[in-house]
């Protein structure tokens, strides 16, 4: 059984943490913008981290479940409705067959995941499910979704009447993920120092911690556009192209910075002026065109103890979310 | 000879091996060379590897790392010495019995739009670009941008134009040169390279088991069709 695609939203696709190994085919990894969320609700509703789900952009899809599901939405808040009921985001979700999902308002973030138990079964592409739309390939027909779309969904191991006795067209199950570590101070993002860095004029290199960007109407899956102080080097560099990084900030010729963000090339020569750092990138995932964002030095040393204490907690949270659905196995 | 290089941080989950910012058969060579033994010799962890034209760039897991190999302390570091590892112990790379690709070009100005501009830059007639870029045998450095697209070099210097200011949008195939480089767009797309060609070959097929059929270190050389071999060029015919 599945989900039908009642009306699309602005970009809706399928996704996972992304598609790897492939780079020397110029193929990128791709997938989940926001991989926090991503695999936080794959834990909530007992997959694996990795599984399958559908990214939604705002305005979001009208989706219908054509069959009774054990559902989550993590990330953005585009408030979530259930029929006509607003659902919390980042809480295990149990909806009866035939109940419309659809997004009513934008209140915060830049994109959400909706993941479902089971996952959404589509063939995967070199290894993976994410969407590469570049390539026409991956996720569901190398496209976004599209109007009477039809997602199916792998396997369950429950059974949902048992939790919907009555007429509700949904129930809540009774625990939710706490990431209010993971995205506060939404503006303030964390980089380490780039390649060319150093080749910034001494102006340029105060100007980049002391005032803030704005992110341009023009950023995309591929990249933010940054609005802010232009920057220059002390002197013109030309480069070789070589390997690239999900934020990687670059110094373009107009000296106007760009972050690159899932859907970067696996190849850039632009200079390198720095780095935004793992643990931030689900935060930076979550902006949107006008907002502003502070950049804020740290190390690589310290860029990874930010790192493993979010994998730790999510480890925690994997745990927990075994135990609590190990009891409702049928 | 030995090499020297600098190995540097690519934020926090990445580092790139560079030998210097050049493109030159031989520091390519050794970063292929690096890459192949890093495939042979993998650590837990390591995700993912990028040749370019003078360094290799691997992309790892640092939490995975840290738990695997037990590392106290910064995990980049521990990685920094399994590339120096792979940068001793590989050898320093042969591809001078690679595969070579002939690939057909129809270079009517209908399909390659930048040849006037590329023939008044270069004070060169048609077909002595013709002649100039079809005579070369061209290395793969790296595989990039797109899904594809190969960096093919190095052509000759009488042909060498700075990539155009603006981007234009570039037909699937086309061939385009810019600075020491030429390559072929496998997707229309947005481009910036001067276009003097258009193959009728794929150079990407999602569907296929190996999407990309051309590899850091093969080589290349072009050979002009008319524009009639080009519309009737049959479909999924490959090369040679």
């Amino acid at each position: 059984m599945s989900i039908l695609v009642l009306k699309p939203g602005l970009l809706d696709s399928v996704q996972d943490t992304g598609r790897f190994g492939y780079s020397n085919w110029g193929v990128n990894p791709g997938g989940a913008m926001d991989t926090y969320a991503a695999r936080v609700a794959n834990m909530l509703v007992g997959n694996c981290e990795n599984e399958a789900l559908i990214e939604i952009h705002f305005p979001g899809p009208q989706l219908l479940f054509e069959q009774s599901a054990l559902i989550t939405i993590c990330g953005a808040d585009f408030s979530p409705m259930l029929d006509q009921q607003a659902v919390p985001l980042w809480q295990p979700i149990v909806v009866r067959r035939n109940t419309a999902l659809h997004f009513d308002n934008l209140n915060w973030g830049g994109r959400c995941y909706l993941a479902v138990h089971g996952g959404i079964d589509v063939e995967p592409w070199l290894g993976s499910a994410a969407t590469n739309l570049r390539a026409s390939a991956g996720g569901f027909r190398g496209r976004k979704l599209e109007k009477l779309d039809r997602l199916f969904l792998g396997e369950s191991r429950f059974y949902y009447p048992a939790w919907l006795p009555d007429e509700r067209e949904k129930h809540l199950l009774h625990w939710r993920a706490d990431i209010k570590n993971v995205y506060e101070h939404p503006h303030e993002i964390f980089i380490t120092e780039g390649r060319e860095w150093e080749h910034l004029k001494e102006a340029a290199r105060e100007d980049f911690f002391n005032s803030s960007f704005i992110i341009h109407p023009s950023s995309d899956r591929m990249g933010y556009q940054l609005k802010g102080e232009s920057m220059q080097l002390m002197e013109k560099m030309e480069l070789t192209s070589s390997g690239v990084s999900f934020g990687t900030i670059q110094l373009l010729p107009n000296g106007q910075l760009v972050v690159l963000m899932a859907d970067h090339q696996t190849t850039g020569g632009y200079p390198r002026i720095g780095h935004v750092i793992s643990a931030h990138l689900p935060k930076l995932a979550q902006l949107r065109p006008s907002d502003s964002i502070q950049f804020v030095r740290t190390s690589v040393a310290n860029a990874e103890e930010m790192l493993f204490r979010q994998k730790k907690e999510m480890q925690i949270l994997q745990r927990a979310c075994l135990d609590h659905l190990k009891d409702l196995v049928c | 000879m030995k090499l020297s290089y600098t190995i540097f941080n690519l934020g926090d989950s990445a580092l790139t091996i560079d030998f210097g910012n050049r493109i030159c058969e031989e520091f390519n060579d050794k970063v292929i060379a690096i890459e192949r033994w890093l495939a042979q010799h993998p650590f837990e962890g390591l995700k993912e590897r990028v040749v370019s034209y003078s360094s290799l760039t691997i992309y790892y897991d640092p939490f995975v790392v840290k738990k695997h190999y037990h590392i106290e302390g910064p995990v980049y570091r521990w990685v920094e010495e399994k590339i120096r590892q792979a940068a001793e112990l590989s050898s320093y790379g042969d591809t001078s019995n690679a595969v070579l690709h002939k690939i057909p070009v129809c270079y009517d100005s209908e399909y390659g739009f930048d040849l006037d501009r590329v023939s008044a830059l270069c004070k060169l007639s048609k077909e002595e670009i013709v002649n100039l870029h079809s005579s070369v045998v061209y290395r793969v450095y790296m595989i990039g941008f797109l899904p594809g697209f190969p960096y093919l070099g190095k052509i000759d210097s009488r042909l060498s134009i700075a990539r155009k200011e603006s981007p234009s949008l570039v037909a699937a195939g086309s061939v385009g040169v810019a600075g020491e480089q030429t390559g072929i767009y496998p997707f229309e797309s947005p481009g910036g390279w001067n276009i003097i060609g258009k193959t009728p070959l794929s150079l990407f097929d999602a569907n296929a088991d190996k999407p990309v059929w051309l590899a850091p270190g093969d080589k290349v050389q072009f050979y002009a069709i008319s524009g009639e071999q080009l519309a009737n060029w049959p479909i999924g015919e490959l090369t040679n």
